[in-house]
């Protein structure tokens, strides 16, 4: 069988107007709002959820925001401007670099990479990387990765204290954006767009109350070759389609395998897609060309992931019975 | 005290709150519950500063970390080197 033709099996026509009908009914009948906010990153996801919400409310009802930051990437705003200007949306570019600084994001992410690296100042580039990978089991951590200005290169192991420390200062940055099209939202009525892909959700590779939080997010459902296929039949500008997959948040170039899928989309939304649906391992190991022992290795982690990132997608716990403050029907 | 039940007090007054492990020496502390990838860093931090040892990343394995008695092995044969 071939498990990335039948990933691709999709009407992407239905599903185009699957989804639109969907913002429509949800943006007027549930959520009472007169369009949408969608912040834009120059990638994929963000792209296409975009398209979506213009198709489906008309790019009078969708704005978009451009929130970078020192550390985004050059390619970030210019692509999120081609990409409007081929939706013909309005946007608002809000630098993000200040509200950061003020956060002490930069100066207290230096300061845990100095306690790494003694050498590290903030003339550096770096990211994290994880130590993840399909060919054996094992212990998840991570290692930061920097470069100095005059090409020295180092990776250490982070401890455990240092890395919460370096995710939480980091995960500023997601925050930060989700406040800023919250504001925008309110200020327009608008509702707020979430663009996680399925990978992204189901794995629960997001930031709680960053990237995670939204009013609809309209492509949560669908695998990253599905987002591609989705895109590629909407007319998204090709240099959109092209981009690599990236955090965006490092000052090093950093890819999501890197820092947590441990595999390329490609080769990650095959094994999703097929333990969702009762493929083998068998099958999964001849599509990819690996031996069936890593292809169980990446199955286990996809259970782990789910399992340990469940608590992402709950909502605040209430005591059993306590609570007189019913949901509404 | 013995590295046994310094690592079972650990766990009980770090992830238990001071509750009683429910798990065997032999058991699995993440596939119980007991413990996630997070987890497993601390101990690992923990054996670093109480032992005074250095664990090697490629030492960072189930093998030597899922359960009370492979901790335990992995602080004594450390301890000897």
């Amino acid at each position: 069988m071939n498990i990335e033709k039948s990933l691709l099996e999709m009407d992407f026509e239905q599903e185009t107007n699957t989804i639109k009908n969907f913002l429509r009914h949800s943006i007027t009948k549930i959520l009472h709002k007169k369009g949408v906010v969608v912040g834009l990153s120059g990638g994929i996801d963000s792209s296409l959820s975009a398209a979506l919400c213009v198709q489906a409310l008309g790019k009078e009802r969708v704005l978009g925001l451009l929130m970078p930051e020192r550390d985004s990437s050059p390619e970030t705003v210019p692509l999120s401007r081609d990409l409007a200007r081929h939706l013909d949306i309005r946007t608002v570019t809000r630098d993000i670099t200040s509200t950061l600084e003020s956060l002490d994001v930069y100066s207290g992410y230096a300061r845990i990479a100095r306690a790494l690296i003694p050498e590290y100042s903030a003339d550096w580039k770096s990211k994290i990387i994880t130590n993840q990978s399909n060919k054996k089991k094992t212990v998840t951590f991570h290692s930061l990765v920097a470069h100095s200005p005059d090409g020295e290169k180092w990776t250490k192991r982070i401890p455990i204290q240092e890395y919460l420390g370096l995710v939480a200062t980091t995960n500023y940055k997601q925050r930060v954006r989700k406040n800023i099209e919250y504001h925008y939202a309110d200020a327009n009525n608008f509702a707020v767009i979430g663009t996680p892909n399925r990978l992204e959700y189901e794995l629960g590779f997001f930031v709680k109350n960053g990237d995670g939080a939204a009013d609809i997010k309209p492509i949560a459902h669908l695998y990253k070759t599905q987002v591609y296929g989705l895109a590629r039949h909407l007319g998204l500008p090709q240099q959109i389609l092209d981009r690599p997959p990236s955090t965006d948040t490092f000052s090093l170039p950093q890819s999501q395998d890197e820092f947590y899928f441990a595999l390329p989309y490609r080769e990650m939304d095959i094994c999703l897609f097929a333990l969702n649906n009762g493929i083998s391992v068998q099958d999964v190991a001849a599509e990819l060309t690996l031996p069936p022992v890593q292809v169980e290795h990446i199955f286990s982690d996809i259970h782990t992931k789910r399992r340990t990132t469940s608590p992402l997608h709950l909502e605040p716990l209430l005591v059993p019975r306590s609570s007189r403050v019913e949901p509404y029907p | 005290m013995k590295t046994l039940e310094s690592i079972v007090s650990f766990i009980e007054e770090n992830f238990l709150f001071g509750d009683k492990i429910h798990v065997s020496q032999e058991q699995s502390l993440t596939k119980n519950n007991v413990i996630d990838s997070t987890g497993i860093l601390e101990i690992i931090s923990f054996i670093e500063h109480s032992y005074n040892i250095s664990v090697h990343d490629e030492d960072i394995v189930p093998e030597n970390f899922d359960s009370i008695q492979s901790i335990t092995q992995y602080i004594n044969t450390k301890k000897t080197e």
